[in-house]
């Protein structure tokens, strides 16, 4: 066994990966060379360390130094100060947004002390394309653990236990789904992982499979194991190339060493995982519209009774979860549904990736507890709004949640609480916009994305989401009128409920909540014809040429 | 970026090896469609009879599919299609900024391609890459934190 | 069957397990309103205008697609179900052009109704509506996609009936348009011609070609001698056109209306029909005896050959070469009744009445010029008859019966049997057995070819050979069918095929609503006809035996081949330039 006394770790999350990590690995190669180290030190690929916005991202063990946007060019000090003399790069740490300190080992960053690495527990420590790391760090063990020692109920009943809900955004009882599934009648079953990821602002499940693949793999088994079934597809948006390039890799060197396949671990259970990919439309992230474009269609979603756990893929039963539930299953396994209820809040356990982006200092991935606050998140570990300006709104769960302002700052963020504020937790998204953007610019932008993503199918939201578009964009435009708002409102209320799926059920909320909170922004388009933000570019320039 | 783009017999060969790969999968549609947009950077009327004929659906159905997916293209494209995130986290970061840019560099609109057959360029929405928001895709590449000015430098890397 | 018992607007109603909401409202004489609901094809749930409130369900249900559950109580006129109705309704018409007054639905239109019985008086949304050119491309239907409500009945009676994709949902959202793939117009499709989409649409964005104009020319023109012939199925449906019953057998009224109208001759496409069972009879024996190609399949239906012409042109050889009844009429009204009445051919202007819409086509298709002019000039479907008839300010119900004028408005039961799926079937067997076993038909009611089953199959002893027949009704059925005969599995001789279900009686042409119930009333209607007619067998009508005699010489003869039989042109699988 090599006996290495430093790591460098080099995160290649795609977000990282815009700023070429590779010629940063190559450059280390060359002067760890130079300076005779390469036996002595390793240089690993990770996955997202979750500081998107500061990356390139380096850190090195065994200290837990974390250096940020570094470039080629830095690695020649890094390897000779660092490694040869033992003397850190403090141009190059990463500071403390308040005070502006640089920190010694990553862990003490406030931005890590508060969370809680439980889904990315391997993400930008281990090389994501080596089963053998995942395995030394106790991957595949609660597989051959439930394989070997445990009955598929006693599997369903540690998840039931645990409290784990779904984590796409709909945040049903992943256990109460297994178990359906596990009941229901059928010889050919499924487990599909909904890795079609396109809530705005949402980003985590990418990164998760780019760091971390295994995990979602152990997890389909064990599922597969629990509910009976022997064959699992992940559907993945296909414009994710390095997810999908780690997935397939990953599946490979998993069947190569028997971990998927036939006769898993010598138990007789066989389970295997194929790739599909979307093809560019939110809708499919619906899981009865995904069932539809893997089976070979549009992507429509379908009625509901029958219910996936009855009748999902090609008509069998499915347990159909998000990466990020998926990812929570091994941890559940090795330590107890009682660890897990432990974590977070009373109605929703665990822990939840966030994903910032937006005007924040740190945008990036985020773990932390169920119930915490988007105060302290926004704060304490985002590190506040850049440039000093003020907060305006935040929207919670990616397009498809509602706006909260500074008053509900304070609410503990999990299903049911943010539900209670008029938003929802969804995805997990967390957009942050300051004083500088316009309302209804902002609102404009949502109403379009639900406009371009509407299936058709539907009359309420194939024509209501042209026309909620219409009377924003008419707002925008100067044409809107004081009536339109009642008019907003009577279609919001039917829009909620009348829709064939949830994309027509949300797509009014974040207008309405926008609304609801920026009333005298929205009247001063209609009313006064201004932009008081002065984004609205024929609001503006009429004024100027007034 | 796809292969280089065969012709005529060599299409019809190109589209047979795809059927084939998928042949007998449960679900082959969208692979095959995957495979043709990725070979030939668009799904020619050609291919799609043929998967038609493979798969014994109408071909109603196939380009009724086709048509739905943004990622489908039915008309031939650029070599690198260019697809700029108009999503709400892009938006707030400025993509409506580097939008202009790329259109003014390029001298086409959203849905259109440049004469000398280098790059389409389209809108699209969010790409799940927003912690680097405004972001664009080139290809399969992803350039993120764009600002107008750095627009040139991207395109350059394109030949 | 368990047995539910629900509460619908405080009335409590129990019905059968698994029944919908819809239905078991209807049960409790409450009719709540659809749009892309039409029963037995196409029920999505996705137009939402049927929705209703389910206490403890957490959105709007649409009843359509939600089965009843024990203790449910359900709201069908709440507020909050009224205002999603409204709304929906609204957003729908945002999306669709103020044109009613000018339109082929008007009175006749599901969208209009509904705006009707929900009381619209105001849409509110205002912005960009949908622009589609129309497509013209085709004699025979108009695809007007402005007015297209995206409901899909359309696609759904294209798939389910006739196992086709002619047209289908393209792009998506506010952009999806139900369309021809590749772009192509229905000309170039695989499209039949059928129109069973139009019988499915809602509202006036399907509809047939409208030829009405060329027909008052016509008529108005003093040089032209205007003759029309009327299909078997027009008698039992017309008079729905003109607030009549359903399957009404309006005979006299029709040909007393065509007068009129100012046609120079009232004939029946019944000779024909009557006179292709000679033909084809002939043409079924000679197979069986001398070794043609079997089975043999009937060719009356215009969207059958359509169809068999794209989609299995390898099996052309089983088609029987005779022309369609309306057909052989146009061919011989410019031919044998211009010699005999003394007219000049040329100013013979053939207009025919029929249920079908892809008779249109047939009747301009290139080779259907045999008499040396176009043999039919315009065809009519019983839709627009009706507004001709409308527009003269004919009272309809209370016109005299009148008879057909001679020689080619003599006819048989057998010829007006056509109409329904089984007839043509039954009237050459009605013919065959008489002709090969020389004796008399006692029992002419030969009911094991009837009925509305997609598929039927019977054998018929004729003495020196048991016959076997399959009659099959919808494309659909017909796939099955001709996909036997391919893998060699069939051992039929005789196999009569129509497009639409229930045989031409449900065809494309024929008044809105056409439905099961409607289908079925206008059946019992063709064979009430059939039983009260005085000759009850093609080979009986005296006027077919005098056309032989003076003009055509035998069934297969010259002339025969010369005017009544036709080939057929392979086209492509997808697409049809």
């Amino acid at each position: 066994m090599e006996f290495v006394r430093a790591h460098v770790l080099v995160c290649h999350g795609t977000n990282c990966s815009l700023k070429g990590p590779a010629a940063i690995v190559r450059a280390f190669g060359d002067q760890l060379r130079e300076h005779g180290l390469e036996g002595e030190v390793r240089v690993v690929e990770t996955g997202c360390f979750g500081l998107c916005e500061q990356g390139p991202t380096v850190v090195i063990y065994p200290e837990g130094t974390l250096y940020t946007r570094v470039k080629p060019e830095d690695v020649a000090e890094i390897v000779t100060s660092h490694l040869l003399k033992g003397r850190p790069v403090e141009r190059l740490m990463y500071r403390e947004p308040v005070p502006q300190q640089p920190v010694q080992a990553f862990p003490e960053a406030q931005h890590f002390r508060k969370q809680t690495r439980v889904v990315l527990r391997n993400c930008g420590v281990i090389d994501p394309d080596s089963i053998e790391e995942y395995i030394a760090r106790g991957g595949y063990a609660q597989l051959g653990k439930a394989l070997t020692q445990m009955k598929p109920e006693e599997v369903v009943a540690v998840v039931r236990d645990s409290g784990l809900r779904g984590r796409g955004g709909a945040g049903f009882p992943t256990g109460l789904k297994w178990g359906f599934a596990a009941k229901a009648k059928g010889d050919t079953k499924y487990v599909v992982c909904n890795a079609d990821e396109g809530e705005p602002g949402t980003f985590k499940d990418r990164l998760i499979l780019e760091g971390d693949p295994h995990a979602v793999l152990e997890a389909m088994a064990i599922c597969g194991y629990a509910i009976g079934s022997h064959m699992g597809y992940i559907y993945i948006r296909g414009e994710y190339t390095q997810s999908i390039e780690r997935l397939g890799h990953a599946i490979e060197a998993a069947r190569n060493i028997g971990l998927l396949g036939s006769n898993i671990l010598g138990t007789g259970f066989d389970f295997d995982v194929e790739i599909r990919m979307g093809a560019g439309a939110y809708v499919c992230g619906e899981e009865t519209a995904l069932f539809e474009s893997l089976e070979g269609g549009r992507g429509e979603p379908r009625l509901k009774p029958p219910y996936p756990t009855d009748a999902g893929l090609f008509g069998q039963p499915t347990v159909i979860n998000n990466v990020e539930t998926l990812a929570n299953i091994p941890p559940i396994l090795e330590h107890g549904a009682e660890w897990y209820r432990g974590l977070g809040t009373a109605k929703t356990p665990g822990t939840k990736v966030f994903t910032l982006c937006g005007d924040v200092v740190n945008r990036g991935l985020i773990e932390v507890p169920m119930g915490m606050t988007l105060r302290e998140v926004l704060y304490d570990i985002g590190g506040g709004i850049p440039g000093g300006r003020t907060f305006k709104l935040a929207q919670t769960g990616g397009t498809s949640g509602g706006c909260i302002v500074d008053a509900q700052l304070d609410v503990p963020m999990d299903y049911d609480n943010l539900a209670a504020v008029g938003t929802a937790l969804g995805s997990g998204a967390l957009l942050i916009m300051d004083d500088t953007h316009c309302i209804v610019d902002i609102a404009k932008s949502f109403a379009k994305f639900f406009l371009h993503e509407s299936c058709g199918k539907c009359a309420p939201c194939r024509e209501g989401t042209k026309r909620l578009y219409d009377i924003v964009d008419g707002f925008s435009k100067g044409t809107g009128k004081m009536e339109d708002f009642a008019l907003l409102e009577r279609l919001a209320r039917v829009m909620y409920k009348a829709p064939f799926c949830a994309l027509g059920q949300t797509a009014p909320l974040p207008v309405m909540t926008t609304l609801q909170h920026f009333r005298e922004e929205y009247e001063a388009h209609v009313r006064d014809k201004t932009c008081p933000a002065g984004v609205c570019s024929a609001l503006v320039s009429d004024k100027k040429g007034a | 970026m796809k292969e280089a783009a065969p012709a005529g017999c060599a299409i019809a060969d190109r589209v047979d090896q795809i059927i084939q790969k998928h042949a007998g999968r449960p679900g082959a549609l969208m692979p095959m469609l995957h495979d043709v947009q990725a070979a030939l950077g668009w799904i020619p009327e050609e291919a799609m009879d043929k998967i038609a004929e493979a798969l014994d659906i109408p071909a109603g159905k196939v380009y009724s599919t086709v048509t739905f997916y943004t990622l489908f293209s039915t008309r031939p494209t650029g070599k690198y299609i260019i697809r700029v995130c108009e999503s709400a986290p892009c938006h707030v970061e400025g993509a409506a900024a580097v939008m202009a840019e790329l259109e003014r560099q390029l001298g086409v609109k959203p849905g259109e391609t440049t004469s000398d057959g280098r790059f389409t360029l389209e809108y699209t929405s969010c790409i799940g890459i927003c912690g680097v928001a405004p972001a664009i895709m080139v290809g399969d590449q992803v350039h993120g934190n764009l600002k107008p000015d750095m627009i040139a430098g991207v395109l350059a890397q394109y030949e | 069957m368990g047995m539910v018992t629900l509460t619908i607007d405080g009335q409590k109603v129990t019905v059968p397990e698994g029944t919908t909401i819809l239905d078991a409202a209807r049960r409790a004489d409450i009719n709540i309103p659809t749009l892309c609901f039409l029963e037995g094809l196409n029920n999505p749930g996705s137009c939402r205008v049927c929705v209703v409130e389910v206490k403890g369900a957490r959105n709007l249900v649409a009843s359509c697609v939600s089965p009843v559950g024990k203790d449910m109580e359900v709201t069908t006129n709440s507020a909050a179900v009224r205002a999603a109705r409204r709304t929906t309704l609204e957003l729908i018409l945002s999306d669709h052009p103020y044109e009613c007054l000018t339109c082929v639905r008007n009175l006749n239109c599901e969208l209009q109704a509904l705006a009707e019985n929900m009381g619209i008086r105001n849409v509110r949304f205002e912005g960009e509506r949908s622009k589609h050119e129309p497509d013209n491309s085709s004699p025979s239907i108009v695809r007007d996609n402005e007015k297209c409500i995206v409901c899909r009945r359309c696609v759904a009676a294209c798939e389910k009936l006739q196992g086709l994709k002619v047209i289908a949902p393209l792009e998506r959202g506010f952009d999806t348009v139900i369309a021809p793939p590749f772009g192509v117009d229905l000309m170039h499709a695989d499209c039949t011609f059928c129109g069973q989409c139009v019988l499915a649409c809602p509202t006036g964005a399907l509809h047939e070609k409208d030829d009405t104009g060329r027909v008052w020319e016509a008529l108005a023109d003093p040089k032209k001698h205007v003759v029309v012939q009327t299909a078997p199925a027009t008698r039992v449906a017309v008079g729905e056109a003109l607030g009549m019953a359903p399957g009404s057998v309006v005979t006299g009224k029709m040909v007393a209306a065509l007068r009129r109208l100012g046609f120079d001759k009232v004939f029946d496409t019944d000779f024909t029909a009557d006179l292709t069972i000679l033909e084809e009879g002939h043409e079924l024996l000679q197979r069986l005896t001398k070794g043609g190609t079997l089975p043999m399949i009937t060719s009356c239906s215009p969207g059958w050959i359509k169809y068999i012409e794209h989609q299995f042109p390898t099996l052309l050889e089983h088609l029987s070469t005779c022309k369609s009844p309306q057909q052989m009429f146009g061919a011989l009204a410019k031919t044998y009744y211009a010699e005999k009445a003394g007219v000049d051919p040329a100013d013979i202007y053939v207009v025919s009445i029929m249920p079908c819409t892809a008779k249109k086509f047939e009747a301009a298709r290139d080779e259907m010029d045999s008499s040396g002019h176009q043999d039919v000039d315009v065809v009519l479907t019983t839709r627009e008859l009706g507004r001709m008839i409308r527009e003269a300010g004919i009272d309809f119900a209370n016109l005299p019966e009148e008879d057909y004028d001679a020689p080619f408005g003599i006819t048989t039961g057998a010829g007006v049997i056509f109409g329904a799926t089984g007839g043509v079937m039954e009237a050459a067997l009605r013919t065959v057995y008489e002709v090969v076993t020389g004796k008399t038909l006692e029992n002419v009611n030969l009911t094991s070819v009837r009925g509305m089953e997609g598929i039927r199959e019977a054998s018929v002893d004729l003495g020196s050979v048991t016959v076997k027949v399959a009659v099959a009704h919808t494309l659909g059925n017909a796939k099955k069918v001709l996909e036997m005969i391919a893998k060699g599995e069939a051992d039929w001789h005789f196999v009569e095929v129509m497009s639409c279900p229930g045989g031409c009686l449900g065809g494309g042409g024929q008044p809105i609503p056409t439905n099961d119930e409607v289908r079925k009333a206008r059946a019992a209607g063709i064979y009430s006809a059939d039983e009260r007619s005085t000759i009850r067998k093609s080979h009986e009508n005296p006027a077919v035996q005098a056309l032989y005699k003076e003009f055509l010489g035998e069934p297969l003869g010259h002339k025969s081949h010369e005017l009544l039989h036709t080939h057929y042109v392979p086209r492509g699988k997808y697409r049809d330039i």
